[in-house]
């Protein structure tokens, strides 16, 4: 295992030390739904609160410009973590939800889509980026269409033509459920052929593996602070700058304005146009923090990682009688979660018995509805991981699943 | 939580309706049906009921979710039918009254019948509303049922 020391990564993470009730130490499966926090992001959060605290931009003393500058600087941090051409091309978010929300209503409010238009998405995307298309194409009048997804868990870009109609192709790079990750250069060549704008939901992507949104090519990509190793609170929206320039506010209030009066507001420019209020700072200060620790550690290490331990997990969960993966079976394209049923026992009543094993994972919808639909199921159960999944954990989720099935007599 | 907890959860009487759900499928005649979601599990049941003069002629419903949903409509089946709907809506607040004790309330069997077997539930706050999902929506469609009578 040259290169990634996941003994060593385990030591920054406490709650990772933790017994759970009946002594069973933990077995955290659950970072796709969020990650947990090294002793560097949370120990830099404190250090902020407690010595550094006070409102940002507008406070003329000297702690409200080292507040300023900190918050300045977890930008400067994700700008570069991303490969941003531009520090202002990224927006602080209260999450991704908000960030997809963000693009989409500002797209509507400026007219980019319209009666007769179209947006497409995919039927495997998270509810966030799929509710707020909705919202938009319902208002606008716009039509709403979409890419299916193949028996495999694989996007059908054959199942949808882009036309001169299509303004926005919205589309996850990760899924949440599946797992499958995305040929997203291909989709931003197709939309960007026919002059659609494309939106990526990073969430599961940003976390995952080294990503370059200037070589990526898309027009906004939203991701989540909470899901990579960072503080909850926060989001990003990245866009491109000429067109962020072009786009009128989201949120009206503090902070976005250039001058007042009681008729009349002009607005600043990116990225505080988009960020009413006062913003996360203190999650700034601590998402900087993880773009530090997963930058020292290295993205094409966590990657690498990740692959690894999700092909070990698949040949643990292949080899178990009853029970069957929703989405791809091979670790080729593949991020590190994994949906799975088990004949016999309902998706709450699996994580409900590997809790009792010390085993966290998530069962339900995963917001993806749509997506489960499409597979015939209503819920499943997910197990996912992160830079410090050991393979014991996994052998401890194959064995719990295996007492799983024996208690409600299922094999 | 630990196993213990887990077994007093998933008791053997609740896997038995869960495997052999009483009542289930749904039937002709009734006078309300309606659809109620688990919105953050997706677990989901349409339920109708027939009443007639006052008593719970028929619970008839169709579920999707896990053992305690599917088990607790069952359970909820056999209180029901029969009974008038003010000694069914009684029967309700008392079973209520169970799953939001957070286990601290002591079951009374004269009333719950098989229904004291989750007892145990009530110890897991996430999965109360598994335990509840057909009782509201039984509440809500006796509701709509009693409405249509009286018109």
């Amino acid at each position: 295992m040259a290169g990634h020391d996941v003994e060593a990564v385990r030591k920054d993470f406490p709650i990772l030390t933790r017994t759970l009730a009946g002594d069973r130490p933990l077995v955290y499966l659950d970072s796709a739904n969020t990650s947990q926090k090294p002793r560097q992001v949370v120990e830099a959060m404190e250090r902020h609160y407690l010595e550094h605290n006070a409102n940002v931009a507008r406070a003329m003393h000297q702690l409200g410009a080292e507040a300023s500058a900190a918050f300045e600087a977890g930008r400067d941090k994700v700008a570069q973590f991303i490969g941003a051409p531009r520090r202002d091309e990224v927006v602080f978010t209260k999450n991704a939800s908000e960030a997809l929300n963000l693009v989409a209503r500002v797209l509507g409010d400026d007219g980019r889509v319209s009666a007769g238009d179209e947006v497409v998405v995919t039927t495997m995307e998270h509810h966030s980026n799929l509710v707020p298309w909705q919202l938009l194409t319902q208002r606008t009048g716009a039509d709403l269409r979409w890419f299916d997804v193949t028996d495999e868990g694989r996007l059908d870009l054959d199942s949808h033509t882009l036309t001169e109609r299509t303004k926005v192709v919205a589309v996850t790079w990760v899924s949440n459920m599946l797992g499958t990750i995305n040929p997203v250069e291909e989709i931003v060549r197709r939309a960007h052929e026919v002059g659609a704008l494309v939106v990526v939901d990073a969430s599961q992507a940003v976390p995952q593996f080294p990503v370059d949104v200037a070589a990526l090519g898309a027009d906004f990509v939203a991701f989540t602070g909470h899901k990579m190793v960072g503080p909850t609170g926060i989001g990003v929206l990245w866009g491109r700058y000429d067109l962020l320039a072009e786009l009128p506010p989201f949120l009206g209030g503090g902070e976005m304005i250039e001058t007042v009066s009681m008729d009349s507001t002009t607005f600043a420019a990116p990225p505080h146009r988009f960020e009413a209020g006062t913003p996360p700072i203190a999650q700034s200060v601590g998402l900087g923090a993880a773009v530090d620790y997963l930058s020292r550690i290295g993205m094409d290490q966590v990657a690498a990682h990740e692959q690894r331990i999700t092909a070990y997990a698949l040949d643990v969960l292949r080899e178990l009688p009853g029970v069957s993966i929703v989405g791809p079976k091979e670790p080729v394209d593949r991020g590190g979660a994994i949906s799975f049923t088990v004949d016999g026992v309902h998706p709450h009543d699996v994580a409900q018995l590997l809790d009792s094993q010390g085993v966290a994972v998530r069962a339900g919808h995963h917001c993806a509805k749509p997506l489960h639909a499409r597979f015939g199921v209503q819920s499943t159960t997910r197990a996912s991981f992160y830079l410090y999944t050991t393979e014991a954990e996994i052998d401890a989720l194959g064995a719990a699943i295996r007492h799983t099935q024996s208690y409600f007599g299922a094999r | 939580m630990n196993a213990a907890n887990v077994d007093a959860m998933y008791q053997e009487i609740i896997l038995d309706h869960y495997k052999n759900p009483h009542g289930a499928g749904l039937r002709e005649p009734f006078e309300a049906e309606v659809h109620h979601v688990n919105p953050t599990c997706g677990d989901e049941i349409t339920l109708r009921v027939h009443l007639d003069g006052g008593r719970v002629a028929d619970v008839s419903y169709a579920a999707e979710g896990c053992s305690i949903s599917q088990a607790s409509a069952s359970v909820m089946n056999e209180l029901l039918v029969g009974k008038s709907v003010e000694e069914g809506l009684q029967t309700l607040t008392v079973f209520q009254e169970l799953m939001q004790g957070r286990g601290q309330v002591e079951p009374d069997e004269d009333v719950l019948e098989d229904g004291i077997a989750f007892a145990g539930v009530a110890q897991f706050p996430a999965r109360v509303k598994c335990a509840l999902l057909a009782w509201m929506a039984w509440k809500d469609a006796v509701a709509q049922a009693s409405a249509e009578e009286d018109s």
